[in-house]
């Protein structure tokens, strides 16, 4: 049989386009203010947080309804906001910037608001490397698993790299914040109440009576 | 001639097809909405712009170029909404593009309206401007309420034509129509302990939707040392293209430093206080390391979030480097001789 929700995926992927799409849109016909280079950095900042949030909630959300279907897009989410982040840096590095490499370099050692920005998406890196099904065989699932709680670090670094860009008015990037931490507290209480049972040492050949 | 009694078989439907045609409508709408679900989501979320806001909105007519760099060598008098006034041939910015009134009015940092840069075109039109009275306090031998109408009376307009630039590295060419600070100030009688002049905006939540919530530490208070506001470049805007001044950029009245950054230009002000000591001022008080009293251009003063060294002029793709002093150094740097520019930033 064929696997439920067959329009699950692509309809993610679809929709992730839109707001991109919009973004682009919007700046090529003047419909992003006078400033558009700014505001689309802006934009597509965000998108990559929404997402990050999005493919962090997906466990949790399992864990509280017990649908599956989050989890079978989290990888999909995952890799949908490290392509945000990176269109993001991209549009500071080349757009804004201007490939000014000399004031970029000195930017991300001395500027913490820079830096942690760029750490998160240095975190999402390895991550979309490894979102295949091939690199998850060859690192093995335990192993892949442990890599991917990377995922965390990145949401914490974007939410604090979202409030630390805004002069005064932190709400919106608090809210962001607070959802990173809820659902971390999630999967720490879960971690603790559910502990992974161990995985036994291979039993040693046990002596026969002689 | 025989026809096909019925079609070539490679156009029927394999029955297994024709059989799974609901389910294969179904996962299509079904991919549709997941798609306009998710879409729709992050674009409700902000991820798109501004939401309700249209940066491109048409903006009212402006006839003619306002304000294009002319040749003439002398002032030129112009007639618009607001009467006669001078085109000052002293304050233009040759060879800079004056940006349009659209951008100047459609891109604005007016936290008392929102935080967003669309939101001040969007919001200030509930402001009411009229009546408009200020009051003047402090070291004053004459203390009093004025109004806007007798200020108005007091000095004739001219055009300046002033670079902008705000703290946050992008900037515009503006054509500002007001009259000198330094005639004001001689106007309301300072006595001679006044050191420093400061400026309050309006305190009014219901019209200023941003002073709901303590973003900043309302009202808005800038302030000045005696000397800056007495020098010739520093000026009052109640008009913006030959024009009132639109809400979202100060009206009815405004200050204007050109070699300061842009969050010194307290907008719609009530109050002017003189006093002896340096006033406490907005946006120093929110984040001291961030935004000094003295906000001088300085592009070898960084912020710490953000070198200052190159800006984006709007409507410009590439970055320009930024001038100390805002290209004003020949006027105004004699005012800050001898003292330390990081410290007083």
């Amino acid at each position: 049989m064929a696997a439920p929700h067959p329009w699950l995926k692509p309809g993610v992927i679809a929709g992730a386009c839109i707001p991109g799409a919009v973004i682009v849109a919007r700046a090529a016909t003047g419909h992003l203010g006078a400033n558009p280079i700014a505001e689309s950095l802006n934009r597509f900042g965000l998108c990559a947080l929404i997402f990050l949030v999005a493919s962090l909630a997906c466990s949790p959300v399992k864990m509280l309804t017990g649908w599956t279907w989050p989890v079978r897009i989290r990888r999909n989410v995952g890799v949908i906001a490290f392509a945000y982040a990176s269109v993001h840096l991209l549009t500071y590095v080349g757009v804004d910037q201007g490939f000014a490499w000399g004031t970029l370099f000195k930017d991300v050692l001395k500027r913490p608001f820079i830096a942690v920005g760029f750490l998160a998406w240095l975190g999402m890196l390895p991550l979309a490397i490894t979102s295949t099904d091939a690199m998850v065989k060859r690192l093995g699932f335990v192993k892949w698993k442990q890599l991917h709680r990377v995922a965390y670090a990145a949401g914490v670094l974007g939410a604090i790299h979202f409030y630390m860009r805004v002069k005064s008015d932190v709400r919106e990037p608090l809210v962001y914040a607070s959802v990173v931490g809820t659902l971390l507290v999630l999967r720490v209480v879960d971690a603790i109440r559910h502990p992974k049972p161990k995985p036994k040492p291979r039993a040693a050949p046990r002596p026969e009576p002689g | 001639m025989a026809l096909p009694k019925e079609p070539p078989s490679s156009e029927i439907t394999p029955e297994k097809d024709y059989l799974r045609r609901r389910e294969f409508i179904r996962n299509a709408a079904l991919l549709t909405a997941t798609a306009a679900g998710v879409g729709g989501g992050v674009v409700l979320l902000g991820g798109a712009g501004p939401l309700g806001s249209d940066g491109g909105a048409k903006p009212p007519p402006v006839q003619g170029p306002a304000t294009a760099p002319s040749a003439a060598k002398g002032n030129e008098t112009a007639e618009g909404e607001m009467g006669t006034y001078t085109r000052n041939a002293k304050y233009r910015v040759d060879g800079e593009k004056v940006n349009s009134f659209e951008e100047i009015t459609h891109y604005n940092n007016y936290y008392e309206f929102g935080t967003d840069k669309s939101d001040p075109a969007q919001n200030a039109h509930t402001l009411k401007t009229k009546p408009w009275t200020i009051q003047v306090e402090g070291e004053t031998s004459k203390p009093r309420t004025i109004g806007m109408e007798d200020i108005r009376q007091w000095f004739p307009l001219e055009e300046r034509v002033y670079r902008f630039r705000c703290v946050e590295a992008w900037s515009m060419v503006v054509p500002w129509m007001g009259f000198p600070l330094a005639d004001l100030v001689k106007k309301l009688e300072p006595t001679s302990k006044a050191k420093y002049v400061a400026f309050t905006t309006l305190m009014r939540p219901e019209e200023m939707p941003g002073q709901q919530h303590a973003i900043l530490d309302w009202p808005y208070i800038e302030g000045l040392r005696m000397d800056e506001a007495t020098h010739p470049l520093a000026f009052i805007a109640v008009g913006l293209y030959g024009k009132e001044l639109p809400n979202q950029n100060g009206a009815p009245l405004r200050l204007v430093t050109p070699w300061k950054y842009g969050f010194k230009g307290v907008k719609a002000i009530v109050k002017i206080r003189f006093t002896e000591k340096e006033p406490p001022t907005t946006w120093n008080l929110a984040a001291p390391g961030e935004y000094g009293f003295y906000a001088n251009v300085n592009p070898d003063h960084d912020h710490p979030r953000w070198s200052q060294k190159t800006e984006r002029r709007i409507g410009e793709w590439r970055r320009r480097p930024s001038l100390p002093f805002n290209g004003y150094a020949d006027q105004v740097a004699s005012l800050y001789s001898g003292m330390d520019l990081h410290r007083y930033f």
